[in-house]
């Protein structure tokens, strides 16, 4: 499980992004953090895997303290959590299989790295989860070739190859149309409910996140100001939480589902 | 629609408004010119007594002689080993120091000691370095590898240095968040980015070097320029017009090969 507590983020002298931030994740439970933009979600999540230093504050997973891990400690502990970006940050010029290994960089070792040469359970369980992503076929095909949904499918896939303690997924499905989107959250929820996996996962769009988690907590200013089940997450709380965000950001999630249909039929 | 027919004037701003700083531009121009005329020793005499001499050189380079060919071919295939080897050795160790070089790669003092080479590197002409390496280490084709690996330094170092710089750094952070050390995240999410330019700077250096190898001759590098040098010393005018002709078109052809190449690269 993870416990995170005080946490307090500040990008050089301004003022804190993350204030004294508490928030406790049990195993096996996917939770959504919303929050009009600039509320600190990103960093929140990279604060766990420490691309980002925290402040001050404390990060527990399973009983380790994450801040101030130094070199190998640090490699170590990031190998426990796996992480999914909104702009996939797969390595274009690699292939399928390669971007999928390169979840397993932390575990082999540097020459075995260099060539290629991953154990033989490492290729097997890439085939295991690319077959239930639905890649496997692409395996050989160079990243880039692929398409918004293929690509995402890809980094959920290497962010597992990781066998994570947690998940990070920082806004996954922003970038897809909303269709693709739903599948690839379909996919995270099945295949994080089957390796029984906790997933803390940024989302711009409050209907997915009713939709596909159980656990909804909202971000506004670096603090939490809701935390509670779907069904509890009414008007009044969303108001709470996008307070003072610009009027039309509670409807960005619809206007970009939109602007990505757009995008697609171009 | 009543806008008044009435013609107005207009004319293309002047480059440097200010008058005053145009003007005293122009009129510092034109007394640096005519002072610089005036004191460089140009001897009329001499200049006017060129001029047979040219005709007198050009009549005796025509017909080209190839007669004294494996004199040539020698040189020439000097002059290719020189290049060859001079890129090989400069393009590895551009790869090291452009990583120095990068400002997203590198720690402080190791940025600055990287862009003091690069700049050495780059400051001198190939036939300035040339001379003090024919100095240091004598006549023949080492001085040459020696000066053209620096010139290679000097130019594959800045332009990959600046591709390293442009890199997207969200495949670095994917890698390095599976808990990958600095050389695997080099070689899995650096490389692959870089690798297209490395491969198109190393083919435009081997075409460069193979330029510059027949100038450092000239000073006594080895190579073509050195039997170039050596005809014009003992006016064979028509076995230098020879070389001239050789030298030209393997620059033409490595051209060609490299320009293709470098299209071709994906
Ligand atoms: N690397 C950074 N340096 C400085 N400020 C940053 C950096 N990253 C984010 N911020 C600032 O922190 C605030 C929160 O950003 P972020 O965590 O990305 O919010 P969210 O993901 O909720 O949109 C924003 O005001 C943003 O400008
Ligand atoms: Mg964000």
């Amino acid at each position: 499980m993870l416990r995170i507590s005080k946490l307090t983020k500040r990008y050089g002298g301004d003022q804190p992004v993350l204030k004294e931030l508490d928030l406790g994740v049990s195993e096996r439970s996917m939770v959504a953090i919303i929050g009009a933009s600039g509320a600190g979600k990103s960093t929140l999540l990279r604060c766990i895997n420490r691309l980002v230093e925290p402040t001050s504050g404390s990060i527990q997973l399973n009983d380790t303290e994450l801040t101030g891990l130094r070199g190998r400690e640090l490699r170590h502990a990031r190998r426990r959590i796996g992480m999914i970006f909104q702009g996939f940050n797969l390595v274009d010029r690699l292939t399928v299989m390669e971007n999928v290994l390169s979840g397993r960089l932390g575990y082999v070792n540097f020459w075995r790295a260099l060539t290629r040469r991953f154990p033989q359970d490492d290729i097997d369980h890439a085939f295991y989860l690319m077959e239930r992503a639905g890649i496997a076929h692409y395996a050989n095909k160079r990243a880039d070739e692929l398409s918004g949904g293929e690509r995402q499918r890809v980094g959920v896939v290497r962010a597992l190859m990781q066998r994570p303690e947690i998940l990070l997924a920082d806004e996954p499905t922003a970038s897809l149309d909303p269709k693709t989107s739903e599948q690839v959250m379909a996919l995270l929820r099945n295949l994080s409910d089957e390796l029984s996996l906790p997933v803390l996962i940024n989302i711009h769009n409050v209907h997915e996140a009713c939709e596909f988690t159980e656990r909804i907590v909202g971000m506004r200013h670096g603090r939490i100001v809701f935390d509670g089940k779907p069904g509890e997450l009414t008007r009044a709380a969303q108001d709470e939480i996008y307070a003072g965000a610009p009027a039309d950001e509670r409807e960005a999630a619809k206007e970009h589902a939109e602007g990505a249909v757009r995008a697609a039929a171009q | 629609m009543s806008m008044a027919t009435q013609s107005r004037r207009w004319r293309k701003p002047p480059f440097i408004e200010n008058p005053w700083l145009r003007y005293a531009l122009i009129i510092g121009a034109v007394v640096y010119f005519v002072w610089a005329l005036s004191t460089l020793p140009f001897d009329w005499q001499r200049i006017m007594e060129g001029f047979p001499r040219a005709a007198r050189i050009f009549g005796g380079a025509f017909p080209p002689s190839f007669a004294r060919g494996e004199l040539l071919i020698e040189g020439f295939l000097e002059s290719l080993k020189i290049a060859i080897i001079a890129t090989a050795l400069g393009v590895s160790l551009s790869v090291m120091i452009a990583f120095m070089a990068a400002r997203n790669m590198a720690i402080m003092p190791v940025y600055l000691l990287g862009r003091a080479i690069v700049i050495v590197a780059r400051s001198f002409h190939p036939v300035i370095v040339a001379i003090l390496f024919v100095k240091a280490v004598g006549f023949g084709p080492l001085a040459g590898i020696l000066t053209l690996t620096v010139y290679s330094i000097g130019f594959v170092g800045k332009l990959l240095a600046e591709r390293i710089e442009e890199i997207d750094w969200g495949q670095v952070e994917a890698v390095r968040a599976a808990g990958a050390g600095y050389f695997k995240v080099l070689f899995f999410a650096v490389f692959p980015q870089i690798m297209p330019r490395q491969i198109g700077l190393g083919i435009y250096q081997l075409d460069s070097n193979l330029r510059a190898s027949a100038v450092v001759g000239i000073v006594g590098a080895g190579g073509i320029g050195s039997t170039l040098m050596n005809a014009f010393g003992r006016y064979d005018y028509d076995f230098a017009f020879a070389i001239l002709i050789v030298i030209v078109a393997a620059i033409l052809v490595a051209e060609g090969i490299s320009g293709r190449i470098r299209k071709h690269l994906w």
